[in-house]
């Protein structure tokens, strides 16, 4: 089996892969990297076909084509809104691939399988067929057709600990017996991680999307890599070995972005602190209760019953601020991309820049359903990249900034994440918006974002709210402007 | 069979080169990032077809036909997608394409 000629041939690939990812340092270079890497799997590929003599071709071309056009059509078509589902349907349907090859080289292999093989073998038929069920189950909350928010069975954590220890026992069986019991006992364990998949991921929801995405991204890796222990390839091994550390990678930058960590966000600890929060609400200290009151007041002027005073319009107000500016710092958050209004916050920049501003994007690391969604949804809007920021480098240019504009965000400028305990986002790092000389938000409503904790910002004396539905309220605050 | 101890190393190895190139990777890349090595999980195309280089059974036909659907699909729309949000990102002096 050793052949230094192929050795060679395969490290090459591998350098070339890394390569490609190496050039991801600025999306132009990025863009380079994509190609370099499919070229070496191209190359792995091309390696492959020559080494080995392969039958059934009318079955294998025909097959391969549909595969090809069925995804190029796809990426060519979705909308980027949806590249986090898409992403979760790619990733489901490599794992179900890693599942079947590693399901076919066992069942064939029976009995003549060295035990460390069948041991990798099973790990990767559990791995492969439970990121399938999974990432069906995230698409289907990110394409909304599951409800997005966390579902938590009776007994959630005991039915998981059952489905693993009948993972566990099935793997057992299997590696004891032999014949038709050998197939039986595989199916099992399919089965069981099926389950397991679909129980894991539908606790999942929300702000945590990007954890998990980014983890079932590592399983399908995961599954490619065990799938190649099982046929004996290394470059198999190596590259879904690549593909399982970087998705692992990423999932870590995920949580440390919102202070959490992997196994609170995946055994729903974070749950059980969250019915605590609704009465935080009401045992507010009086005085806050007051700015609570004072600012629905202003954010609410557009109501008629409001017109006692000289409440004044806050679109007005909001003009006025901005008109004033001289720095302004634009915070996205998903409700922007909900509302489709991403073009129309780019306008909106773009028409400030014109009039003289200092205009700025900041994008807190979980904005939108997967990590950098925020930024794709925004370069589609044309926004120019060099002006987005991140957490680190614009947080300190807050307190010299005339207007913090927030459009569709809320967990990620609330400061109740810093200031108080026991909530969903405590400790999470936010964008600081409240230290700009004046707020802007525009959003839907009032309300708890997705955490559920009030967001204390909308209460600051120089927080003026726009309400109401982000493309319109953009659109207004645009024409008025002129 | 492969050798137990090479499957370790490279898993070691990946890990080390993965940390090195992921760690340094800036925010705004991570949607593409993810896309790509999304794309490069399909790598597992290379284990469906190789299950046509062997006698060909109905059995390993129809589940090895399966995969290499699901496979190249993983694969090409995963670089594709990558590539069409890459062509995305512009500044206002150059285009990133």
């Amino acid at each position: 089996m050793t052949n230094w000629g192929g050795l060679v041939a395969e490290f090459g690939i591998i350098l070339i892969l890394i390569f490609g990812i190496s050039r991801f340092r600025t999306p132009r270079e990025g863009r380079f990297g994509n190609l370099i890497a499919a070229l070496a799997l191209g190359l792995a590929l091309a390696l492959v076909v020559r080494r080995h003599h392969l039958t059934g071709l009318g079955v294998l071309v025909p097959v391969a084509v549909v595969g090809t056009v069925l995804g190029w059509l796809v990426a060519e078509r979705v909308s980027m809104i949806r590249i986090p589902s898409l992403v979760a349907i790619q990733n489901g349907a490599g794992g179900l691939a890693s599942f079947l090859v590693s399901f076919v080289e066992l069942v064939r292999g029976a009995g003549q399988l060295s035990p460390a093989v069948q041991v990798f073998g099973f790990f990767g038929l559990a791995v492969g067929v439970a990121t399938f069920s999974g990432s069906m189950v995230a698409a289907g909350k990110l394409d909304n057709r599951i409800r997005q928010t966390p579902v938590v069975l009776p007994r959630h954590g005991t039915i998981l600990t059952a489905l693993a220890v009948g993972i566990f026992l099935s793997a057992v069986m299997a590696g004891v017996s032999s014949g038709s019991a050998w197939l039986i006992f595989l199916l099992c364990l399919s089965a069981f991680s099926l389950a397991a998949g679909v129980v894991f991921s539908i606790r999942i929801g929300g702000a945590d999307m990007p954890v998990l995405i980014s983890f079932l991204n590592s399983g399908s890796g995961l599954a490619a890599a065990l799938c190649g222990v099982v046929i004996g390839n290394r470059l198999l091994v190596a590259c879904g070995a690549t593909v399982a550390v970087s998705g692992f990678i990423l999932t870590q930058v995920m949580c440390r972005a919102m202070n959490r960590n992997l196994l609170s966000v995946f055994t729903g600890i974070k749950l059980k602190h969250a019915p605590s929060v609704v009465p935080a609400e009401s045992t507010l200290p009086p005085g806050a209760t007051a700015d609570l009151a004072a600012a629905a007041d202003s954010g609410a002027a557009s109501d008629s019953a409001l017109s006692s005073d000289e409440v004044v319009d806050p679109l007005v107000c909001a003009t006025e601020i901005i008109r004033e500016a001289q720095s302004v710092i634009i915070i996205p958050g998903y409700g922007m991309a909900l509302a489709h209004a991403a073009p129309d916050v780019v306008a909106l920049g773009s028409r400030l820049e014109e009039m003289g501003k200092n205009v700025r994007y900041a994008v807190h690391p979980v904005a939108g359903r997967m990590p950098g969604h925020m930024h794709v949804l925004l370069a589609e809007a044309e926004v120019d990249y060099s002006k987005l920021h991140e957490m680190s480098v614009i947080n300190p240019l807050f307190a010299e900034t005339d207007v913090a504009l927030v459009v569709g965000a809320c967990d990620v400028v609330n400061p109740a994440a810093a200031e108080t305990e026991d909530t969903p986002i405590s400790g999470m790092p936010i964008l600081l918006a409240g230290e700009a000389r004046h707020v802007v938000v525009i959003n839907l409503d009032d309300k708890p974002g997705y955490s559920g904790v009030p967001n204390t910002l909308y209460r600051n004396p120089n927080t003026v709210m726009l309400l109401g539905d982000a493309k319109e309220r953009l659109k207004q605050l645009s024409a008025s402007l002129e | 069979m492969m050798d137990i101890v090479l499957v370790v190393l490279v898993f070691v190895v990946a890990s080390v080169a993965g940390y090195l190139l992921i760690s340094r990777v800036p925010q705004q890349l991570h949607t593409p990032l993810m896309s790509m090595t999304n794309a490069i999980s399909g790598v597992t195309i290379i284990g469906a077809v190789l299950l046509f280089s062997l006698d060909g059974d109905v059995f390993s036909l129809v589940l090895g036909g399966a995969a290499v659907v699901l496979a190249a699909f993983n694969l090409v729309g995963g670089f594709a997608i990558t590539n069409r949000m890459l062509a995305m990102f512009r500044t206002k002096d150059r285009d990133a394409g």
